[in-house]
C-alpha cells in the first residue's frame, strides 16, 4: 500500500482544544489511485493531509503511524523527512497565488527542486523545467518562466504548482481543495489536466496515488475511485465513489448528498440542520449526533467504531464501512 | 505508539504586552507626577543654592545624587526640572491636537480643497527631517520655550491631523452619522458632538505616545540651546550644564538629568502602546 | 517602473521647490524688518548699515523675484556669505561635509549591521532572544541622541579610556576611532527602528502560505529563511533604511554638537545661535535636498526589490522617531 495511515489522532496541548483535531483516522491510498477526502471545513481533511507531510500544528502530538511505502512518517529523522517532503510526495495547495513565493520567479519555483532534489545542472533544469510546463498546457513556457506570479492567472499558476509538484517524480500527489479557487471552466480543465497525467502515469507503469481532498462531495464521487467522508476530525464513512453517490450509508453523507443541487433532481435541497463542532466542543458518542435525525439515546454514548458495509464484513476497501450505530436502519430505508 | 512534535517554525506574532511591565511603567509615571507636584516638598535643597565648596561633589549623604560645578544639588533639580520637563510636552500635544484634530476632521468631512490643502502641508512638512522645520521656526522666532513648543506644535500637527482624517473617514461610513444627517443635524454640529467624541480614545492613546517623543524632542532642543534656557530648571538643558563636567570625570550632572529623560521616555512607550492598544480597539 | 518615474521626479521637484520657498521666505515671516534679521545681528542698526543689507539681499524687489535668485545663485553655487565668518557659504559647507557624510555613513553601517541582524535574531529565535531584543529596542528608541552621546563618552571616553572624547583622527583608522561613538549615538535610535521593521517584516514573511509550501516540498530551514523569507522580508527592510539614514542628516545636528565634531550639523546650531541667517538656510535647504532626494530614491528602487508593489503608487514614509 503507498499511503497507510492507522489510527491516526493528533490532540493539541491540553486546554487548546476539548476534543483531538483528528481522531482515530484510518486511510489508504493505492498505487494508480485516486481517493477522495471530503469534509467540511475543520473536519480534519487538511490536517490528514499535512499530517502525510509530518506538518502538524505546534505543539501537537501525534498516535497512530502514517506510512509511506511502508515507511513511518512519524519516526523519520529531519534529513529523511525533507528527502520524504521533496522526493515522494507532493502537494498541491488550495490558493496557487499564496502557495507561490511572489517574489521569486516563475522558473524558479520549477528549477529548484530540479536542481535541489534530482541533482540537475542549472542549464538542463531550465530546459525540463520548460518541457514540464508545456506539458501542463502552458504556452510559451520560456517567456512564463521570466514572469512572476502576479502575472499569470489562477488557472495558469495552479498548472505551474501541479508542473512543480511532478517535477520530482513523485509517488504520492495530495490536492487540497486544489481546484476549489478557480472558476468552474478552469476547475474543469485542471481536473482533466490531473485525470490524463494519472492515466498517463499508469500506463507508464509507475502509478502515482492521489489523495485529492475537497469539501464538494458530488465533485469527490465523480473524480475519485473511492471516498473517505470526515466529520469532526474522524472518518465517518469510505465507499468506492459509485456505491456512495448511489447509497450512502451514514447519515452525514446523505444530508451531504441532499444539500448539493443537482440537475434533473427536482426536490428542494435540504441544508443539514446544526453546525459542525467545533475543536473546544468536547464529544462524547457520536459526533453527528445533534444534527442526526435518527439519534437515539444510546447513540449518546456509543464510541464510534467502522462498521463493515457488504461483503464478507472484512471491511476492505471493495465494499467500504460506516461508522453509525443505526447502520442497519439507515441501510433498510435507503433500500 | 510515536509521538512528534512539528519541528516547523512557526511565525512570530506581536505578543500582546505582559501587563506586568505597563503597570510598573505607569505605577512609575504616577511617581515621577506626584514628585514633580510636590517637588518643594521633597527636594532636600534648593534646586538654585550655590554652594561652591561642594561643586562636583559625588553622592553624599547631603547630596544623594551629587551636585554640579556650582555645587547645586542634582536631586533636587531633577525633581524640579520634572516640572518643565512634563509641562512643556503636555502644552505641545495640546496645541498639536487642537490643530491636528481640527484640520483632520474638516479635510476628513469637507474633502475637496480641504483634504489637498491637508495633504499638500503634509507633504511639505514631511520634507524637513526630524527637527529641522522646529530648527528653522527658531533661527526665525529666536529661541526659548515659549518658541519651541509652539514650533513643534506645527511639527506635529500634520501627523495628528492625518491620523484624525484617516480615523474620521472610517468613522464618517458609519450609519449613525447618516442617522443624525437625516435628523437634519448639521455637519459642524454632528463632527462637534458625535464625531470627534467616538474618536477620542483613539487620538489620546496616540498622544500618549506621542508625549515621550515630544519630551526627547524638547529635551533636545534645550540641550541644543534652543528651548529652556538658563535660569530654568529643565533636564535636557541639565545635561547640556553638566556636560562639560565629564571630560573632567564628574559623570553624574550629566547622567543623572539623562537617565532622567531616558526612563520617563521608556516609561511613557511602555504606557503609550498599551493605551493606544485599549482605545484603539473596536475600529 | 517607467509609468511611475515622470510623476516621482515631478513630485521630487515640487516638493523640493515647496520646502525651499519656505526655507527663503522664512525670513519675512519673523517680527521686524527682514533686514534685520539678515543682518545677523539683534542690536541697532545705522540706516546706512541696514540700507546696504537691503541692496545686498535685493529686499526691494518682489518676494517671488528674491527667491528666483537666491535659488539661481544656490543652485550655481553662491549661497551667500557668512556673517559670521566673512566666508562664502558654500566654502564653509564644503570644508564641514566629508566629516558628516562620514559620520552618516559610519552610523549607517552600525544601524544596518546590527538593526537587521538583531531582528533576523529576534525572528528565528523566540522566547528569551526575542524578549531580549524587543525590550533593547524599547530602550534604545527612547534614549535621546544627545543623552546616548553623553552616557558613551562617559563610559567608554572617561571611564574605561578606550575612544577618544575629543579631536578629529588623523588618518582612516584614526578618524574610525574618533568617530565611532559619535556614529554608535547617531545609529542607536535607528537601529531600534531597523531592528522592528526586521523582526516585523520577517514574522509577516514567515507567516506567508508559500512558506508552508515551501516547507511541504521539502526545502530546509535555512533555505525557506534565506530564500523565501528574508528575501520577501527585504523590501521593507531596504526601505525602511534608506529612509533612516536619510533622516540622519538631521541627527548630526545632534550628535556633532554633543561630540563637538565639526561638520555641517554643528555648523547650523552656531549659525543659529550667532544668527547667521545665510548659513542656515544654506544647511537646512541642504539636508532637506539630502532627505527628499534619498527618501525619492527610495521609493524608487522598492518595486525593483518587491515586485508587489507598484512603482510610484505608494505613498511615502516617514521614518518613525523624529528626534534629530
Amino acid at each position: 500500500m503507498l499511503l497507510d495511515i492507522e489510527d491516526l489522532t493528533i490532540e493539541l496541548p491540553a486546554g487548546a482544544a476539548a476534543r483531538p483535531m483528528l481522531a482515530e483516522v484510518s486511510l489508504r491510498v493505492g498505487r494508480g489511485e485516486v481517493v477522495g477526502l471530503v469534509g467540511e471545513s475543520g473536519s480534519g481533511k487538511s490536517t490528514t493531509a499535512r499530517a502525510v507531510l509530518r506538518m502538524l500544528p505546534e505543539g501537537a502530538r501525534a498516535s497512530g503511524s502514517v506510512r509511506v511505502d511502508g515507511e513511518d512518517v512519524l519516526a523519520m529523522d529531519p534529513a529523511r523527512l525533507r528527502r520524504h517532503r521533496s522526493r515522494t510526495v507532493s502537494m498541491i495547495f488550495q490558493d496557487p497565488r499564496s502557495a507561490m513565493n511572489p517574489v521569486r520567479r516563475i522558473g524558479d519555483f520549477l528549477t529548484d527542486p530540479l536542481t535541489r532534489v534530482l541533482g540537475l545542472s542549472r542549464r538542463d533544469a531550465v530546459v525540463k523545467a520548460a518541457e514540464l510546463l508545456a506539458s501542463v498546457g502552458l504556452s510559451d513556457p520560456e517567456r512564463r518562466m521570466r514572469q512572476r506570479p502576479h502575472e499569470l492567472s489562477g488557472g495558469m499558476l495552479q498548472r505551474v504548482v501541479i508542473a512543480a509538484a511532478l517535477s520530482t517524480d513523485p509517488d504520492l500527489l495530495l490536492a487540497d481543495e486544489a481546484t476549489s479557487a478557480l472558476d468552474a471552466t478552469t476547475q474543469a480543465e485542471v481536473l482533466a489536466l490531473l485525470r490524463s497525467i494519472q492515466e498517463e502515469r499508469r500506463r507508464a507503469g509507475s502509478g502515482i496515488g492521489t489523495l485529492f481532498i475537497t469539501h464538494d462531495l458530488p465533485l469527490a464521487a465523480a473524480y475519485c475511485d473511492r471516498v473517505y467522508v470526515m466529520y469532526a476530525g474522524r472518518v465517518v464513512e469510505q465507499q468506492p465513489a459509485r456505491g456512495l453517490f448511489a447509497d450512502p450509508k451514514h447519515p452525514y453523507t446523505r444530508g451531504l448528498l441532499e444539500c448539493s443541487p443537482s440537475l434533473g433532481d427536482d426536490r428542494e435541497p435540504r441544508p443539514i440542520p446544526g453546525r459542525p463542532p467545533s475543536l473546544s466542543d468536547a464529544l462524547t458518542g457520536c459526533p453527528f449526533l445533534p444534527r442526526c435525525a435518527r439519534a437515539e439515546a444510546e447513540c449518546e454514548t456509543w464510541a464510534p467504531v467502522a462498521v463493515p458495509l457488504g461483503g464478507d464484513g472484512d471491511g476492505s476497501e471493495r465494499y467500504g464501512f460506516a461508522a453509525c450505530r443505526r447502520l442497519e436502519l439507515v441501510s433498510r430505508s435507503s433500500a | 505508539m510515536t509521538t512528534v512534535t512539528a519541528g516547523a517554525l512557526i511565525p512570530v506574532r506581536v505578543r500582546a504586552r505582559r501587563p506586568v511591565p505597563v503597570m510598573i511603567a505607569g505605577g512609575f509615571l504616577a511617581l515621577v507626577v506626584v514628585a514633580a507636584v510636590c517637588a518643594p516638598l521633597i527636594a532636600p535643597h534648593a534646586p538654585d543654592a550655590v554652594d561652591l565648596s561642594a561643586s562636583l561633589a559625588g553622592t553624599t549623604s547631603q547630596h544623594p545624587l551629587g551636585t554640579d560645578a556650582s555645587g547645586q544639588d542634582l536631586l533636587s533639580r531633577v525633581l524640579y526640572g520634572a516640572r518643565s520637563s512634563l509641562l512643556a510636552p503636555l502644552a505641545l500635544l495640546a496645541l498639536a491636537a487642537l490643530l491636528g484634530v481640527t484640520m483632520g476632521t474638516v479635510a476628513a468631512w469637507r474633502g475637496g480643497w480641504v483634504d489637498t490643502l491637508l495633504s499638500r502641508v503634509t507633504d511639505v512638512m514631511y520634507a524637513f527631517p526630524g527637527l529641522l522645520f522646529v530648527v528653522l521656526v527658531i533661527a526665525v522666532f529666536g529661541d526659548g520655550l515659549t518658541t519651541s513648543i509652539f514650533a513643534l506644535g506645527l511639527a506635529y500637527a500634520p501627523t495628528i491631523a492625518r491620523y484624525t482624517r484617516s480615523l474620521a473617514l472610517a468613522e464618517r461610513s458609519k450609519p449613525y452619522i447618516d442617522a443624525y444627517r437625516v435628523q437634519g443635524m448639521s455637519g459642524t454640529r454632528i463632527c462637534v458632538r458625535h464625531l470627534v467624541p467616538n474618536l477620542a480614545g483613539a487620538i489620546v492613546g496616540y498622544l500618549v505616545v506621542l508625549f515621550g517623543e515630544g519630551l526627547m524632542s524638547l529635551a533636545t532642543l534645550s540641550y541644543l540651546g534652543f528651548g529652556a534656557g538658563s535660569p530654568s530648571i529643565d533636564w535636557g538643558l541639565m545635561v547640556q550644564e553638566g556636560q562639560d563636567a565629564v571630560v573632567q570625570g564628574a559623570l553624574l550632572p550629566a547622567l543623572v538629568p539623562g537617565t532622567a529623560i531616558a526612563v520617563v521616555v521608556v516609561a511613557f512607550n511602555i504606557v503609550g502602546v498599551r493605551v493606544s492598544d485599549r482605545l484603539g480597539k473596536g475600529r | 517602473m517607467i509609468r511611475g518615474l515622470p510623476r516621482r521626479i515631478a513630485g521630487l521637484f515640487a516638493t523640493l521647490l515647496a520646502a525651499s520657498f519656505i526655507i527663503f521666505a522664512a525670513v519675512y515671516a519673523a517680527p521686524g524688518d527682514p533686514a534685520v534679521l539678515l543682518s545677523g545681528s539683534r542690536q541697532e542698526l545705522t540706516p546706512e548699515k541696514l540700507a546696504a543689507v537691503r541692496a545686498e539681499h535685493h529686499l526691494d524687489e518682489p518676494l517671488v523675484v528674491q527667491y528666483g535668485r537666491w535659488l539661481w545663485d544656490g543652485l550655481q553655487g553662491d549661497l551667500g556669505r557668512s556673517f559670521q565668518y566673512r566666508d562664502h557659504v558654500a566654502d564653509l559647507i564644503g570644508a564641514r561635509l566629508p566629516t558628516t557624510l562620514e559620520l552618516v555613513a559610519y552610523a549607517t553601517v552600525f544601524f544596518v549591521v546590527l538593526g537587521v541582524g538583531s531582528g533576523v535574531l529576534a525572528a528565528l529565535r523566540r522566547g528569551w532572544v526575542d524578549s531580549a531584543v524587543v525590550g533593547g529596542t524599547t530602550l534604545a528608541a527612547s534614549v535621546p541622541a544627545f543623552v546616548a552621546a553623553i552616557a558613551l563618552v562617559s563610559l567608554f571616553g572617561v571611564r574605561l579610556g578606550w575612544f577618544p572624547v575629543t579631536g578629529q583622527g588623523e588618518g582612516l583608522a584614526g578618524r574610525l576611532h574618533h568617530l565611532t561613538l559619535p556614529a554608535f549615538a547617531l545609529a542607536l535610535s535607528a537601529l531600534a527602528v531597523i531592528s522592528r521593521v526586521t523582526r516585523q517584516a520577517m514574522a509577516e514573511a514567515y507567516a506567508s502560505d508559500h512558506v508552508e509550501a515551501a516547507r511541504a516540498s521539502g526545502q530546509s530551514e535555512r533555505q525557506i529563511v534565506v530564500q523565501h523569507v528574508l528575501r520577501n522580508a527585504l523590501g521593507p527592510i531596504v526601505t525602511m533604511c534608506g529612509l533612516v539614514m536619510a533622516g540622519m542628516l538631521a541627527g548630526t545636528v545632534v550628535v556633532e554638537t554633543a561630540f563637538g565634531l565639526s561638520g555641517i550639523g554643528s555648523l547650523l546650531v552656531s549659525a543659529i545661535t550667532t544668527h547667521d541667517f545665510p548659513v542656515t538656510q544654506a544647511v537646512l535647504l541642504l539636508m532637506v535636498i539630502g532627505y527628499v532626494v534619498v527618501t525619492t530614491l527610495v521609493d524608487l528602487v522598492h518595486p525593483l526589490i518587491d515586485p508587489r508593489v507598484a512603482p510610484g503608487g505608494k505613498p511615502r514614509s516617514k521614518p518613525e522617531g523624529k528626534t534629530a
